[in-house]
């Protein structure tokens, strides 16, 4: 995506996460992040991020999993190859609630997995810029963007002020590229990827 | 930790000795970092021996057909479906522990999930195995799957629960697989972030499709974790309806009985949790993680181990009963006679159902015992050799005396590639664990990090000077407000 300068601190409380987020929010930083090891409820609200509608796009490949599974059985079954099963009636529905209901979850399932590793690009040999190799670890590692209106030494005392550990700067790119994570190299020259 | 005072004091802790974040990735990481064990190789050689076995077994049977089974007429269905079953239904205990333990907020689910739903995912792949080779012609296995093709287009029967089968045991395969591996993505990207060795750096990268812990992304797997729990819970109480459906929807008698779904769902979870039991015990042991899965843990599967044990005998004593109520000569028969009379041919294994599925694990009433690791132990493996004959006894007894005397059979006992098959499924599933426990986080790490701080023991001590506190603190304001 773009380059990016950024100052980063790390944690190890979540209490003192929400305390630094709210005040950097307060100030009018510009939070680029918070990588953190484990779940932390309540820190997208904290940061300001709005919910996620990943349980509605759920709902919607699970009713379309109904759809294609009922209209698919009543065609075959009434229309392309109506079977004489005993004189009962082709159009069987309560017959096909096991199948509906297996496709429904099916599709859901997997759709919903194929969108969250869209959403948040995961794939494999797709490599990002890590800020703290212990943010998968034990440290809440915020991280918050310079811009034009920010000063970076003042976002640096910021950060000491509340205690954070190994503050300093770095300049990464903020998207994602083809790459391993043993080799720095990137999979292929810049101008064949764009993110 | 005042914000996380709601947690009882009067519950165990569920993370033992005082550990931080940074010590549990130590601990669960370390297996994995470390070279495998003598042990290790071991079990793992005999568990690929077997699995070889197992291959030569279906070698011969696809060479020489289902004939090199001793299936027949009238016992068209023997070992081979009585371990397609017993392997479904162990699967479900993988899921009630990841999925239904979740909606119902359980926090002692965190230590034992992952490996649970590993064992459910080489259960399933060991139950698939016998529809698929019980087949015969192997080779036109796609067949069970509706496809416009060249025969009519001739479509698969949706009607009949033998496909209903088909979408259920290949949806609740997917989706335990994908509800899985969403959640040990975290955990490989820990394993990556400290790896030393380049070939693990490689491994774990790829393993972890570039993890980096972002705020956004742990809020959309939270949700994800929830939805797929939500989507889990129905199916895999569907999943072994429609299996008890295969019997239940016939018109053979001792299969034709409303009561199989619950009475299946409630075995499935019996015969998983003691599978769950007998892999944990020796996993927490040999990896050193007792303070992760606990004597609580054990004590709380054992409690679950009664429950729908007892569900599960009442489920038989039930079906007696209405064999006997209904009046039904032909249900009457194959219960009265081939079942319940120890000197009918297969009366020995209903009872040996009996013994080892209801009387033995009553024993779980006694706290001591529950808390009893060689006990356990010993309980889990009776309970799955019952719930083997369980399978046994429904499919056999109800079949081998048919409606015209002149086609019952003669005893049925299996050939060496039957039980050779079988034994191969073992070896399918624990080279799978194998694999598993040296190479995979057994522990999910950052749902333990998760409860930590509310379940860990050093925690919970804190948590206990806080809030005897404030309780003396409130006595006393009570007490100054009434003076």
């Amino acid at each position: 995506m773009a380059v990016k300068k950024f100052v980063v601190g790390c944690f190890n409380e979540e209490e003192q996460v929400f305390d630094a987020v709210k005040k950097a929010r307060k100030i009018g930083y510009k939070l680029h992040d918070v990588y953190t090891p484990l779940p932390v409820h309540g820190l997208d609200k904290a940061m300001g991020l709005r919910d996620t509608s990943i349980h509605t796009a759920g709902f919607i490949y699970g009713i379309t999993g109904t759809t294609i599974a009922l209209s698919c059985i009543a065609w075959i079954f009434t229309q392309d190859w109506p079977l004489n099963i005993g004189g009962k009636p082709h159009f069987a529905l309560p017959a096909w609630i096991p199948i509906m209901f297996e496709f429904t979850v099916l599709c859901a399932a997997v759709g919903m997995v194929l969108t969250f590793c869209y959403l948040c690009q995961l794939a494999p040999f797709v490599r990002k810029h890590h800020f703290h190799p212990r943010a998968t670890d034990d440290k809440m590692v915020m991280v918050i963007e310079v811009t034009p209106k920010s000063d970076e030494s003042e976002i640096t005392g910021f950060l000491n002020t509340l205690k954070a550990e190994d503050v300093n700067t770095q300049i990464a790119e903020t998207g994602w590229w083809l790459g391993r994570y043993d080799r720095e190299q990137k999979l292929y020259s810049d101008e064949t990827v764009s993110a | 930790m005042a914000s996380f005072k709601y947690e009882s004091q009067v519950r165990a802790p569920l993370v033992d000795g005082s550990k931080d974040y940074h010590q549990v990735t130590e601990d669960i990481v370390r297996p994995i970092e470390a070279p495998p064990s003598r042990a290790w190789w071991i079990g793992f050689v005999i568990s690929v021996a077997l699995l070889l076995f197992g291959v030569y077994s279906i070698y011969r049977e696809v060479t020489y057909g289902v004939g090199q089974w001793n299936l027949h007429k009238t016992i068209g269905w023997g070992w081979d479906i009585t371990n397609f079953v017993w392997w479904v239904g162990i699967g479900h205990a993988g899921t009630l522990i990841s999925a239904i333990l979740l909606l119902f907020r359980q926090g002692w689910r965190t230590g034992v999930n992952r490996a649970a739903e590993a064992m459910t995912i080489f259960a399933v792949m060991c139950a698939g195995q016998f529809p698929i080779w019980h087949m015969g012609r192997v080779w036109m296995a796609f067949f069970v799957l509706p496809y416009p093709n060249t025969r009519g287009p001739l479509w698969v029967n949706f009607n009949s629960p033998l496909l209903w089968d088909v979408f259920a045991i290949s949806t609740y395969f997917t989706v335990s697989l994908l509800f899985w591996y969403s959640g040990l993505i975290p955990d490989f990207a820990t394993i990556r972030d400290r790896a030393k060795l380049k070939w693990r750096k490689l491994t774990y990268g790829l393993l972890a499709f570039g993890w980096t812990g972002s705020t956004k992304h742990w809020q959309r797997h939270e949700s994800l974790s929830l939805v797929l729990a939500g989507l889990s819970t129905p199916l895999v109480l569907s999943v072994h309806t429609v299996v008890s459906f295969d019997f239940a929807t016939s018109v053979v008698p001792g299969w034709h009985t409303t009561i199989f779904p619950p009475y299946f769902v409630a075995g499935a979870i019996f015969s998983g949790f003691a599978m769950v039991q007998t892999l944990l015990l020796v996993t927490r042991k040999v990896l050193a993680l007792e303070d992760y899965i606990t004597m609580e843990h054990i004590e709380v599967m054992n409690k679950v181990i009664v429950l729908t044990g007892s569900i599960v005998g009442i489920a038989y004593l039930t079906e007696l009963f209405i064999a006997w109520y209904g009046q039904n000569p032909y249900e009457g028969y194959a219960f009265m006679k081939n079942r319940l009379d120890l000197f009918s041919p297969y009366g020995w294994s209903y009872w040996l159902m009996m013994a080892c599925n209801v009387i033995s694990p009553q024993i779980f009433w006694f706290r001591k015992l529950r808390r009893n690791i060689v006990v356990t132990f010993f309980m889990s493996v009776i309970v799955n050799i019952g719930m083997w004959f369980e399978r046994f006894v429904i499919i056999v007894t109800s079949i081998y005396r048919d409606y015209i005397p002149s086609s019952w059979a003669v005893y049925y006992r299996p050939t060496i590639w039957e039980v050779g098959f079988y034994l191969g499924t073992f070896g399918l599933f624990f080279t799978c664990y194998f694999l598993f426990s040296k190479f995979f986080p057994v522990i999910a790490i950052a749902e333990i990090k998760h409860i930590l701080k509310k379940s860990g023991e050093s925690y919970k001590k804190e948590m206990g000077h806080v809030e005897k506190e404030s309780a003396d603190s409130l006595f006393h304001e009570v007490h100054a407000a009434h003076h």
